[in-house]
């Protein structure tokens, strides 16, 4: 699982370097979130530009990523495709994360 | 029209992903649209998940056989394994997951069986002769047609 990560002022943003979060990636995604997030600011942001499939072990990889941030720091998710924002939807995770169509749309905001 | 095709694959999550590609690019080609194809993708992904993480726990990966028919309105996706049988011979309700907990108590898992019944419009499940069979049902239009 290839993520690289980009310092703001005020957020990290990590950048999902692959085409799919799905089964067959899930665990190592979660392991290599916690590496890339350890310390570092309270507001991550996870670029999903380059995404174009997440299936529920994807979901899931990302819900314990961010639960694995821990209390006072939060996980965003930016550039969704139209597939992945579905699995969101449908899944109401839409109203757990903050949804961002695009990066500069996720760092324009605060975040609060 | 009708066009039916198949595929077969051992059941790891590797092999899956590409059997499952196959299938998607194939409905593309036939004019099932970008949106709709992604949509099934999600649903049979979930179903062939099932069987390499459920079906095939513990044991040696046999084989997903997947067969579709596309006829001018809807699609049958079929997907038989020799694995386990579902849980009670039976369909799982799917429910949604409970989200209304605190962040730290959100569930990580459990969404399958209820992707799946929202992106059908039928689901059938048979057991015969130590098989699985699967059957997904969904709406289609076809583009330029």
């Amino acid at each position: 699982m290839s993520l690289s990560t980009t310092l703001t002022d005020t957020a990290q943003i990590v950048t999902v370097n692959a085409e799919r979060i799905d089964a067959a990636m899930a665990i190592q995604f979660k392991e290599d979130m916690r590496a890339e997030t350890e310390g570092g600011h309270d507001r991550v942001i996870l670029d999903l530009s380059s995404v174009e499939f997440i299936d529920s072990s994807g979901l899931g990889a990302i819900v314990a990523a961010m639960k694995q941030l821990g209390g006072g720091r939060q996980l965003d998710l930016a550039g969704l495709s139209p597939m992945v924002e579905k699995v969101f939807r449908l899944t109401r995770m839409d109203t757990v994360f903050k949804l961002y169509a695009t990066l500069d749309e996720a760092t324009a905001a605060d975040g609060r | 029209m009708v066009e039916t095709f198949a595929c077969s694959f051992q059941a790891t999550e590797l092999s899956a992903r590409d059997g499952i590609g196959s299938v998607v690019s194939k409905l593309r080609d036939l004019g099932v649209s970008e949106a709709r194809a992604g949509e099934v993708q999600i649903a049979l992904a979930e179903a062939v998940n099932n069987v390499v993480e459920h079906a095939y726990a513990g044991r040696t990966p046999g084989d997903v056989r997947i067969r579709c028919n596309l006829d001018n309105d809807q699609l049958w996706i079929n997907i038989w394994d020799a694995g386990l049988p579902l849980p009670d011979n039976s369909l799982p309700p799917g429910n949604p997951a409970d989200i209304s907990g605190p962040i730290a108590d959100l569930p990580e898992g459990g969404f399958g069986w209820f992707l799946i019944r929202e992106l059908t419009s039928d689901i059938q499940y048979q057991r015969t002769n130590g098989s699985n069979e699967l059957s997904l049902c969904f709406e289609i239009e076809l583009k330029n047609r």
